[in-house]
This record gives structure tokens, sequence and C-alpha cells, in this order.
């Protein structure tokens, strides 16, 4: 077995006894992406890379593992370029905060970036700027997005996990899509500080990894308060991996109805009833519940995401950084910078985001949605007074093709169906491989607990993982 | 809501993006689309509800007004694609 198969937490045990070392893990890595990267494409900017000086924090308790970073998080240096035209060249002149918590636990960062979706907007990794990365499970198929280089990276061996982030469902769909666990915590547990804004009421940054107990290690490295990030929650981190028990006898888990209606395809619903099943079989009590305003939610989140959007790119105008446009007029430089530098998603999510905030149509759409969205998150409170968890699919169908959805904006929205809620609630969920279409592409089982119940996710997705092998089998490259 | 090309224009002038005829085409039905899936929301009776701006309790997080380091102008100017002194440029705005 190449070092590059193995998990972090296995690569950790034999760093500590001194069976290997971070630069045989590198050179792992190195090998594996030379061998695949031409087909998956899960990094961007492959080429140009350069190879700057791995140091790493001796103190540290990662003794110089490396952790791969999804474009639009700032590292210091390195090139960080969400993926878009219009940051061309961008290096930031600083680290994010959760890349200076993973420095100083002693990780290496690795030095190519994960592939996204240009700012993050989509669900396919296909609006990248340097084009699509490919499922390593089916190449004919897309990787999720928008952290789709990320999950694809961590389930190909390109990578020994990864950070993405989570808007509307930007981790936990390529995790499903792709196999590998993804997590998108709390709102406020952590910082954004450094992380390339899209809808600032809804980011979080999250671990994508191969099983529960590296996702339980990773968030516990990037948990916690940052006096940078307002909203940022002053609340103590626990150690995540103590949650790790394997005992779920007793928990109350709710099934929500509403994500079990048309629409859900056939092969995944069976497979997530299964999931349910071994969920009970291990002890866990399961009910129906309902989540009413569940159909409200695509609606909503495409009103405040775009809102809240096309104010946070406001500021790429061709002054500070990135791209510029020849002009001797200011305004046409910005309007023809934000033209050729952007890509149609982008643009189309900017121009609507416009219009929604827009004089007239401002309380028509976003004030309204604001308060469909207090509505939404009632729904959740509600349930989460009876219940422990609520477990249902994370997407309601497997990878789709490459293509297919590139020309239906609205058919693309709809694959965020049962993703989105989490975020407009701000609670915490995390995907896990559960099952495999006739086809052969993974399917997620997703799961989420009341805000800053974190412990409740990984307890629960661990058992579920120990009493499976879903995680164990790897897709043939 | 129908969306008609000169609100798009109009908007797309407000967000600085020249958009381009085939482009305003394009957007123009899909948005149409797009509004028409979102406008579902207009039927649910939302009077009595406090919109969620923000989900966390939070509110006017201040901190202590201290002095602190911050990034040189050097650095601050370093992605700068064009840049006099310690100044970023731009097309002249003044005739």
């Amino acid at each position: 077995m190449e070092l590059s198969q193995f998990t972090a937490h296995e690569l950790l045990d034999k760093l500590k006894s001194q069976q290997t070392s971070s630069n045989a893990i590198l050179a792992s890595l190195y090998a594996r992406i030379q061998k695949i990267e031409p087909e998956v494409k899960a990094y961007v900017r492959v080429q140009e890379a350069e190879n700057p000086a791995l140091n790493y924090s001796l103190l540290g308790s990662l003794k110089g593992l490396p952790v791969t970073v999804k474009d639009n998080i700032c590292t210091e240096g390195l090139p960080t370029e969400c993926c878009s035209k219009i940051l061309q060249g961008f290096r930031p002149p600083y680290d994010a905060t959760v890349i200076n918590k993973l420095k100083e636990s002693g990780a290496v960062i690795f030095p190519l970036k994960a592939n996204m979706d240009e700012f993050a907007f989509g669900s396919s990794t296909e609006n990248s700027y340097f084009g699509p990365t490919r499922n390593p499970w089916n190449l004919d198929c897309v990787p999720g997005g928008s952290s789709g280089g990320s999950a694809a990276a961590v389930a190909s061996d390109e990578a020994i996990w990864a950070l993405g982030s989570d808007t509307g469902g930007s981790i936990r769909q390529p995790a499903s899509f792709c196999g590998v666990v993804g997590l998108k915590p709390t709102y406020g547990r952590v910082s954004r500080w450094g992380l390339i804004a899209f809808a600032s009421s809804l980011d979080q940054i999250g671990p994508i990894t191969k099983d529960v107990q590296d996702a339980a290690i990773l968030a516990g490295i990037i948990c916690g308060y940052d006096p940078g990030d307002s909203t940022s929650v002053n609340q103590g981190v626990p150690d995540y991996t103590k949650s790790l028990t394997g005992d779920i006898k007793g928990l109350k888990i709710g099934i929500p109805k509403e994500y079990f209606v048309a629409g859900l395809d056939a092969e995944v619903k069976t497979i997530i009833e299964e999931a349910v099943n071994k969920l009970k079989n291990l002890g866990a009590l399961t009910n129906p519940v309902s989540l009413p305003h569940t159909e409200y939610a695509v609606p909503v989140y495409y009103i405040i995401a775009t809102a809240e959007a096309s104010s946070n790119l406001a500021r790429f105008d061709g002054v500070q950084y990135g791209y510029r446009a020849q002009s001797d007029n200011l305004m046409q430089m910005y309007k023809l910078t934000r033209a050729q530098g952007f890509g149609q998603e982008a643009k189309r999510r900017i121009i609507l985001g416009t219009f929604v905030l827009s004089h007239g149509y401002y309380e028509a759409y976003y004030l309204r949605a604001l308060k469909v969205r207090a509505l939404i998150k009632r729904d959740f409170d509600q349930v989460f007074q009876d219940f422990d968890c609520i477990v249902a699919p994370t997407s309601p169908t497997g990878a789709f093709k490459i293509g297919e959805r590139m020309q239906d904006p609205l058919k693309m929205y709809l694959s965020d169906i049962y993703t989105l809620s989490v975020n407009l609630a701000g609670i915490p969920a995390i995907s896990i491989p559960c099952g495999f279409t006739k086809k052969g592409l993974p399917v997620g089982l997703q799961i989420m607990a009341k805000a800053f119940n974190e412990e409740m996710l990984f307890r629960v997705a661990h058992t579920f993982e120990q009493n499976t092998d879903w995680h164990k089998i790897k897709p043939r490259l | 809501m129908p969306i008609d090309k000169e609100t798009i224009k109009h908007v797309a002038h407000l967000a600085r993006i020249e958009l381009q005829a085939n482009e305003l085409e394009k957007l123009s039905g899909e948005l149409d689309e797009i509004l028409s899936f979102i406008d579902k929301l207009k039927y649910l009776d939302v009077e009595q509800v406090k919109p969620a701006s923000h989900i966390l309790s939070l509110s006017n997080v201040l901190r202590e007004d201290k002095p602190q380091v911050s990034l040189s102008p050097n650095k601050a100017l370093e992605n700068a694609p064009s840049k006099k002194g310690n100044f970023f440029s731009v097309p002249k705005i003044i005739e």
C-alpha cells in the first residue's frame, strides 16, 4: 500500500513512531498526482507550480502531514485565484485563520490548490476557469461542487485530507458524489477570515476526509473563536475524537418526510432507507418528522446567496488585485474588467443578486426571503426539541454527467435541494458514504444536528462507518 | 414578476458589468425562469414573521480601539495591476 492511500490518523501514527516522514508522504502524493492527475484534474495550476520550502512547525501534533486547500482560502504567497480569471495572479499577502491554525499544528500546506467552481458558484466544478474536475468513480461524471477538487483529490488519494467551503452544500454534495466524508460546521464555529467571501451569512470552511476520525481531528484544529471574524462565536472547542464512541443506543433520529418526495432517485432512496435501518439495528430510535418549509429552501437560498454575493464581489474591479482590462475611462475599465474577468455563472448571480436588492424589488424578494429563512430555521428548532439528529440523503441523485446540467441553471440549482436548508438554518451537517448505485457511483448519507453539536454528528457518523465497509472501497483509476 | 431587458441592462450597469447583446438575450430568458421559480415565496404568509438577517444572536460585535500592526503599503500594493508610489493607480477621472 502506498503512503498516499492511508488516512491521516493512520499516517499520524506512522509519523509518531517514526515509520515514515513528511517528505516520504509528500513524495507519495506527488507520484500519485503524476500518475492520475491528467485524468482527474483535481488540482489547478499544476504545470506552473513551484515547490516552496515545506517548513513546518515541529511543535504541533500533525508532524508535517500535508493538507490540501481549496483555491478560495488565502495562503500567503501561494496563488489563490478562486478559479476565476478576475483573480489571475493573486498571491495573498496573508494566511487565512484556518491556515494559521494548521501551520501552528504542524501541518504542511500542500502547494497545489484544489479546483472549484468559480467563487464557489456551482454544484459540479464545471464553472472553474481552469476547466472541470472529473469524478474518480466515473471520469465522465462531475465530482460535485463547488469543492469538487478537494473531494476528488481525497477520493483518488491525491490528497490525504482537504479543506473545502460550504455555502449551500459545497462540501457535503461533492463528498457524497466522491464517496468521502464532508463536514459543514455550525455557522460561527470556524473563522471565515481569509476565506474569499461568497455569501457571508452562509459560508463555512470544513474538512473533506477519508473517514470520520480524520474529520474529527481536522475539525478540532480549524474550529474556534477568532476576533478577526466578527461572526465567529466565542465558545470552547471540545475534543471531537472523544465523540467517536461507537455507541448510538437510544438516540432519537428524525427522518424528514419532505426529503423523500418526487425528485429523489429511486435507487438513492433505497440506499438511504437501508442506511436508516442500519442505524436502527445499531440501537437508534427513528421516527418520521416534518420540516414543512423545505420546498422554499431553493428560492430563499438563491435570493440571499446571490444578494450577498453581488455585494461581496463588488471588490473585484481591477484596482487592487487580479485582472484589469485596459481602458482610458475608469467606468469602462470597471465594466470591461468585470465582463472579461467573471464567467457566465458569476455574472448571472451578480446580476440576479443586484436585482433582488435593487430599489422597488428589495421587499418583494430579499426581505421576504429573510422572513422565510426564519421559518426554515424554526422548523429545525422544533424538531431538535425532541430529536438528537436528523438523517436524510445528501443529494437526490448520484453524480451526473459532465455537461448534463450546464445549459439549465435552474436544474443545477435543484441539485442542492437537500443541503441548502442546513446553511440557511446555520446548523452543522456531515455527509458520509452509505452505498453505491448500480452504475457504481457513491451515495452519501447526511446527518444534521442542532447548532454547535458537531459531537452528535461525529458520534452517529462514526458508529455507522465502523459498522459498514463503504468507506473502505476505493475507485479504480 | 417578469424581468425585461431594459431592467437587466440597468441592473448590469449598477453591477458594473458590460453585457454583450447575446449575453443579454440569454440572461433575460434564464433570469425569467429563475424568478418565476422564486415567485412561489409570494404565496406564503409572512406578515407576522421577523426577518432572519442572521442566524446567530450576536449583534454589534466591537473590538477594542487599539493600534495594531497592519499590512505595509508595499505588501498591500504587491498585487496591484497598476501603482504609482504608495498608491493604486487608475485611469484619470478628472479632465
